[in-house]
């Protein structure tokens, strides 16, 4: 981002043209409760005017709060760079070891819109995989595996900081806890992503939302009174447009009232690297490789092949006759023919 | 021997972030030991003795237990060294969600959990705000949107801080909180140390034990609403 104000500092320029440049400074102040500046005060001044009751009050030192305002402006500049900047070309991951210290012998390469499935048993190490990806491992973690962005050795900050995250988790029991409507619930997402134009991405999300669910529901409607399908429907909508993170992690889409297929294709759509943990052989074979682990490590890397892929017609097709058998059930009809 | 401070508010999980994190250090060979500061009771000391973490109960009864935390902690450094720790980790709930002290120069951790609704980072004083590192735990209760959302207002408050997703249950990002108390740093002696900000201002009639209420009783200092 070039403007003319790189050269002034923050803190120096008139509140004014900070919060037409930078309206989620606002934010600061807020979350502060403290009265916004006036227009032609600059927001150092501002802090050196406050009467030390009040800082008592907020629990905050003059001098930390400068420096506070400093690191949100810092923070608030590269979240929305993030949101306009350069997207993560490819992720490495570096085999590393097993629990009985076996070598894992194995680089993964993966780019955004690819689909990697996870099998194996519970306790196999499918979480400590994804947690290192999670963590940006680097030979440190128990497994010793290695993880590269774009072919090279991430920036050590990264691992903490809140815009450059690379895992964003759809797990399997969701709930909301915020009573809010839909909309309200989006677009406070969508807020604190600094997004522009918030009205809109929270209609296409809603919209993208009811094509994956089975029963639509409406901007107006509580979160809390989603069904399962229809919160998961919301949830990959969202982070599909919403979340920076380029991986997505699924644990198994259930039965749900989902269209399954288009929930990943949606995902993929929106140019992430999907990592779905899943035992349903469509969704597996609907992955470009698959992981298989086995006692902490990864066992093997298994391409999908067009014999399974032409598999996956069969498997959808009896797929269709159980969804019609369930139907059918729910209807309140006989299941003698089959 | 390194020194941390953890606070939270009760029941945002502490106790178990500490036992992930403890367990993940103590298996690289860390020697972690825990002061937990409570209020009346505690069985906390028994659920980290269980994992083989060596720890001690401080019990404030009566007393504001952070102004508990501060009159004893110099003696908790020394035990620490006395047992011959690499890490002490120091546990206290911040009550009042506005001090539990952290100490200048000395890692401090606050602990806060997803459920606690996304404007809660805003309700909470120093203990938040001038924490080095913001666990975040409950987060596989919760959607992916709100987690992100809470982050945010996390970093509202405290835009400096490191902020780390932790599950108590699972452990997941417990062996990644170890690495960040590990690399903490030392602490040799916290005599003459500061706190990084004052505590409540007290010292009214109540805090010197009187019951009745009523204008006449209250002495010292007293702050009235605005009924204006």
């Amino acid at each position: 981002m070039t403007t003319d104000h790189d050269t002034v500092p923050y803190s120096a320029m008139p509140s004014g043209d900070l919060l037409r440049n930078y309206p989620y400074a606002e934010d600061f102040f807020t979350s502060l409760g403290l009265m916004l500046p006036s227009a032609d005060e600059s927001v150092g001044a501002y802090i050196e005017r406050i009467p030390p009751e009040v800082l008592e009050d907020l629990g905050i030192e003059r001098r930390e709060l400068g420096e506070q305002f400093s690191a949100f402006m810092t923070l608030l500049i590269s979240l929305q760079e993030k949101q306009n900047g350069p997207t993560i070309g490819s992720i490495t991951i570096q085999g590393g070891v097993d629990k009985n210290g076996a070598d894992e012998g194995f680089v993964l390469t993966v780019t955004p819109g690819e689909v990697v499935s996870i099998v194996g048993p519970t306790g196999s190490g499918k979480s400590r995989f994804l947690a290192d990806i999670e963590w940006m491992a680097q030979g440190d973690t128990p497994t010793r595996r290695r993880v590269l962005i774009n072919g090279a050795v991430p920036d050590p900050t990264r691992r903490f900081s809140l815009e450059h995250k690379l895992v964003a988790q759809l797990s399997q029991n969701m709930n909301f806890v915020m009573d809010l409507s839909v909309e309200e619930f989006i677009a406070m997402h969508a807020e604190s992503r600094m997004v522009n134009d918030v009205a809109g991405v929270t209609r296409t999300i809603i919209e993208k939302a009811n094509e994956l669910a089975g029963e639509n529901f409406s901007p107006q409607t509580p979160v809390t009174a989603l069904s399962g399908g229809q919160s998961r429907a919301l949830m990959i909508a969202d982070t599909s447009c919403l979340s920076t993170s380029p991986i997505v992690l699924i644990d198994e889409i259930e039965n749900a009232g989902i269209d399954r297929k288009k929930a990943v294709r949606t995902l993929v759509d929106g140019h992430k690297i999907v990592l779905m943990a899943t035992h349903d052989p469509i969704l597996a074979l609907m992955g470009d490789r698959r992981l298989v682990f086995k006692n902490g490590g990864v066992r093997a890397i298994i391409a999908t092949s067009p014999a399974e892929r032409a598999n996956m017609a069969a498997f959808e097709e009896m797929d269709a006759r159980l969804t019609a058998v369930r139907n059918a059930l729910r209807n309140g009809e006989r299941i003698e023919y089959v | 021997m390194r020194l941390i401070t953890v606070a939270g508010p009760p029941s945002s999980g502490k106790t178990s972030v500490i036992i992930k994190a403890a367990e993940a250090l103590q298996g690289e060979g860390v020697k972690v030991g825990v002061i937990k500061f409570d209020c009346l009771s505690t069985g906390d000391q028994a659920l980290y003795e269980r994992k083989g973490i060596e720890a001690k109960t401080g019990l404030s009864g009566n007393l504001c237990p952070d102004h508990f935390f501060v009159s004893n902690i110099q003696e908790c450094l020394q035990w620490g060294e006395q047992r011959g720790f690499d890490l002490l980790i120091s546990e206290s709930a911040g009550l009042c969600n506005r001090c539990a002290p952290h100490i200048k120069d000395v890692c401090a951790v606050c602990v806060i959990d997803n459920l606690s609704g996304v404007d809660t980072p805003r309700k909470i004083g120093p203990m938040l705000k001038m924490a080095d590192i913001v666990v975040v735990t409950k987060g596989d209760i919760v959607s992916q949107a709100e987690r992100e959302v809470f982050a945010y207002r996390v970093q509202q408050v405290n835009p400096g801080a490191v902020i780390i997703n932790v599950n108590g249950l699972t452990g997941q990002g417990g062996y990644e909180l170890g690495r960040l108390l590990s690399a903490a740093k030392e602490t040799v002696s916290l005599t003459g140390r500061l706190l990084r900000f004052t505590m409540p201002a007290a010292l009214c009639s109540y805090c010197l034990g009187q019951r009745r209420i009523g204008s006449d009783y209250q002495m010292g200092n007293v702050r009235k609403m605005d009924f204006t």
